[in-house]
């Protein structure tokens, strides 16, 4: 038991407390099929290292009579709302807190099945690590491919593949070593649209038994083969913190803090970065340039202050700035965009509407938005298909145009400036979650000189193409008009000459050739045609330069 | 090395919400309890705004039954730190004379506290009211929102939350409905001690243990402070050293026995029971899934 937090005979109070403030923090989400043993596992957590109390044990004890378990049945500790406990399922995201000697620990308790992805990704989106459950009986299953989908659009970078109900499978080590290499394997091609390679998360299996305990917070003797910490030992020790310190200076501001005349300053939470007195801001959208006089706290002033700290930041030239505002570090300042695109949940029973107005909470900010493209990822392939409705938990890629710029960051390298959701104005329901990939339309924050392809690139959200379709005139203009929905930059050229051509390559654009020449094998319904040749255009990624 | 504890993870946390709060919404309000988490909620709330006062007010639904040293705390603290204190009474129940052993807890409860805090909410015209509520406190609790929606009657639908992610809290709300705020949802009653500790944050004396007049009934130690309080045939209050571990009205809040007169023994103590808080509220006890029932009807 060496997690648990036993008291000694011989302890000391202080000493206690000195080892509690060095003690951080842990937040991590769980996800697993109805039947994977999910709660139990959290239940055995909390109770072997102690941290479920007495009255709770002796009212579940009373609350499963109803149920067919052992002696303490685990999953009641962690059964919240009366309506599960009728259903006998987990319905909602609920928060649970346990600590070790070492560290504090919150988990993201999020149900498995399958239409409640809406949770699963509300619960990712505060953690840094991410259990996945599979049932050693039933290896993996595509419950456990989702969950692993959602931990990484969530931008989770280390997952515990945790299998359980190892007692069912008499300890195999066959058993565990067949799941992991089937895990792996599916895995390797779990890369998200739009993804930076070395984006993968990092996976540690453990074979355990949360029922009996096995591996759970002490190494079990049944399974000797197996070498690796326990799941306990393992959250205890595993490298914690997002990185959002490292990152560049990024500072939303909250409120204005003015007490008096001669006082003002920007109450915030640092979303990444560091930053201290005499360091260079961009105060955003203005673009001002200023540089920070001091680190106010109702403690005194800070020499530093970084990622996640509120503080409050007053500045050398008195600015314009408020709410919905942001300073940033001059070195690297982030996007500034109106047109971006983003990986988005749908959290509402209402489907998502490319003719509706939505509102965009980003930061501190809040902008009217609409979103004028979508496509639909289905989890089992990875692929995506353009839609012009969302419904509820399900996944996709979007353009959103959104009132005035918002300042960010791709969500992959920064959560706190990545992240939006969109908000149903009629309803007041949280409709959408959203994680930005990249610009579409960039404003360079002081564009000079001439336009470059990649500035090109940026605006258009793809690269130069030639489609040469042979006569088929209707499905070139079918083909130019779901171009042209989707925001591309796209013509169609009657007569095709190599001259015309080719500036409108450099011009960054998609030409529709239509004459002699005709370069793709297609079928003869123009839809069907249009939709091939749109899929396998944003199939194969422009920015790496290939395409048609 | 970039890191923060958890209490200063804490702490950057709840101050963002606090700040969020006071950002979005025109007329918020801190509901103030006068206990240990109220005391580190007005605490990030000093943060939060320095060196700015608290922008909002503080209110404080009393019963009529709260001990006498929680008054005086309340009295005296709130003008010491310089914010607006607003106390609310449900006169007229309390005229009537509304109380735990004629109405039953949960009637009692449901007149004094839950209908008057509604009333207060809606005389203040506040569209967002701040709770000390953490997750860890309840089982129902560990469920909730840190913005929590609740409809034009105050009513708390525990199907109908809005997802929340990251940190962008969905604040919009038509007229009449309002968000209850809860900034202290992932500390546990372990953190708020250590912060109290840590910060000198002054809380009620009751939470020290000290030598009191208690009736002594089953395991529980009930205060004959107020004269509502029915006497068995022959029972007589005993001197006892004891504590509260929560604070609430003293005909239904038990004391605990203890030695625990200074933070670190309380903090020692904790550690070294096995038992939840709420356990020595009777209040709770009334049937399984109590608490939800309270909150689907609107209380805190």
């Amino acid at each position: 038991m060496a997690a648990a937090q036993e008291i000694p005979l011989n302890f000391e109070i202080e000493q206690f407390l000195a080892g509690e403030r060095a003690k951080d923090l842990l937040r991590f989400s769980t996800a697993g099929s109805v039947d994977d043993g999910k709660s139990t596992l959290i239940g055995r957590l909390l109770y072997d290292s102690q941290n479920v109390y007495e009255d709770q044990i002796r009212s579940v004890t009373k609350a499963s009579v109803n149920r067919s378990a052992g002696a303490i049945d685990f999953s009641l500790l962690t059964d919240g709302l009366r309506a599960e406990r009728e259903q006998g399922i987990t319905i909602d995201v609920a928060y649970r807190y346990f600590a070790t000697a070492r560290r504090k620990f919150i988990i993201a308790d999020t149900p498995g099945h399958e239409q409640y992805t809406r949770n699963m990704a509300t619960g990712a989106s505060t953690a840094e690590l991410a259990i996945i459950l599979i049932d050693a009986r039933k290896g993996v299953l595509p419950q456990s491919r989702r969950h692993s989908f959602i931990a990484s659009l969530l931008g989770i970078r280390r997952l515990i593949v945790a299998v359980n109900k190892m007692d069912l499978v008499g300890y195999s080590r066959e058993v565990f070593e067949r799941i992991r290499a089937e895990y792996s394997a599916w895995s390797a091609h779990l890369v998200l649209p739009g993804a930076r390679p070395g984006a993968h998360p990092s996976t540690y299996f453990v074979p355990l038994s949360a029922l009996e305990g096995d591996n759970v917070v002490d190494r079990s003797a049944n399974m000797p083969w197996f070498e690796g910490p326990s799941l306990l030992e393992y959250l205890e020790t595993v490298e914690t913190g997002d990185g959002s310190a490292a990152g560049a200076f990024r500072f939303p501001v909250q409120r204005v803090i003015r007490p008096d005349q001669d006082f003002r300053g920007y109450a915030g939470q640092i979303a990444s970065g560091v930053v201290r007195p005499g360091d260079e801001i961009y105060a955003l959208p203005s673009g001002q340039r200023s540089r920070v006089r001091a680190i106010t706290t109702f403690d005194g002033d800070l020499a530093e202050a970084f990622a996640p700290m509120s503080v409050t930041l007053s500045l050398d030239r008195e600015l314009d700035l408020s709410r919905g505002d942001m300073l940033a570090g001059v070195e690297e300042p982030p996007s500034a965009a109106a047109h971006f695109e983003t990986r988005i949940v749908w959290l509402n029973e209402r489907p998502l509407d490319l003719n509706r107005r939505y509102l965009l909470k980003h930061t501190t900010q809040l902008v009217s938005a609409r979103i004028v493209a979508a496509a639909r990822t289905d989890i089992r392939t990875l692929q995506s298909e353009p839609v012009s409705e969302l419904q509820l938990n399900e996944i996709g890629t979007v353009e959103i145009e959104t009132s005035k710029p918002l300042f960010f960051d791709a969500y992959e390298s920064s959560r706190g400036t990545g992240s939006l959701i969109l908000i149903d104005p009629e309803t007041n329901a949280t409709a959408g979650a959203g994680m930005i990939v990249k610009a579409v339309a960039a404003r360079p924050l002081r564009p000079s000189g001439p336009v470059t392809a990649v500035e090109r690139r940026a605006r258009y959200g793809h690269g130069p193409a030639v489609i040469a379709l042979g006569e088929r005139e209707n499905l070139a203009a079918l083909l130019e008009r779901r171009l042209f929905d989707r925001g591309c930059a796209v013509t169609v050229l009657r007569q095709p000459e190599e001259a015309a051509l080719s500036a409108l390559h450099a011009a960054g654009m998609i030409a529709i050739a239509l004459g002699p020449e005709a370069d793709l094998e297609l079928a003869s319904d123009d839809a069907a045609a249009a939709s091939e040749i749109i899929e396998r255009l944003f199939a194969e990624k422009w920015e790496t330069g290939g395409g048609i | 090395m970039h890191r923060l504890s958890h209490l200063q993870t804490l702490e950057a946390e709840s101050i963002h919400i606090l700040r969020e709060v006071a950002g979005e919404f025109q007329n918020p309000v801190m509901l103030y309890s006068i206990g240990k988490d109220s005391s580190v909620m007005l605490r990030l709330a000093q943060k939060a705004f320095y060196p700015a006062p608290i922008p909002f007010p503080v209110l404080h639904v009393d019963t009529g039954y709260k001990f006498k040293e929680m008054i005086e705390f309340r009295d005296s603290y709130t003008a010491q730190i310089g914010v607006r204190l607003i106390v609310h009474q449900n006169r007229e129940a309390i005229d009537a004379g509304a109380d735990p052993f004629r109405l039953g807890t949960s009637k009692c409860c449901g007149l004094l506290k839950t209908q008057s805090l509604l009333d207060a909410l809606r005389a203040g015209g506040y569209d967002a009211a701040f709770g000390g509520a953490r997750r860890d406190e309840e089982k129902s609790r560990a469920k909730e929102r840190i913005y929590s929606f609740r409809d034009a009657r105050g009513q708390w639908d525990p199907k109908n939350q809005r997802p929340e992610l990251w940190n962008l809290y969905n604040g919009r709300i038509d007229p009449g409905e309002s968000i209850r705020v809860f900034p202290l949802s992932n500390w546990t009653e372990l953190d708020v001690w250590e912060y109290i500790h840590a910060e000198s944050i002054p809380v009620v004396p009751l939470y020290f243990a000290k030598e009191r007049w208690m009736f002594e009934r089953g395991g529980s130690l009930i205060s004959p402070e107020q004269s509502i309080i029915p006497r068995l045939p022959g029972e007589k209050p005993k001197l006892v050293r004891c504590r509260m571990r929560s604070l609430g009205c003293s005909p239904c809040t038990g004391a605990i026995y203890s030695d625990a007169d200074t933070i670190p023994k309380i903090i020692e103590e904790i550690i070294g029971f096995r038992r939840s808080e709420r356990e020595n509220r009777v209040i709770d006890h009334d049937q399984d899934g109590s608490m939800e029932i309270k909150k689907r009807e609107g209380y805190f």
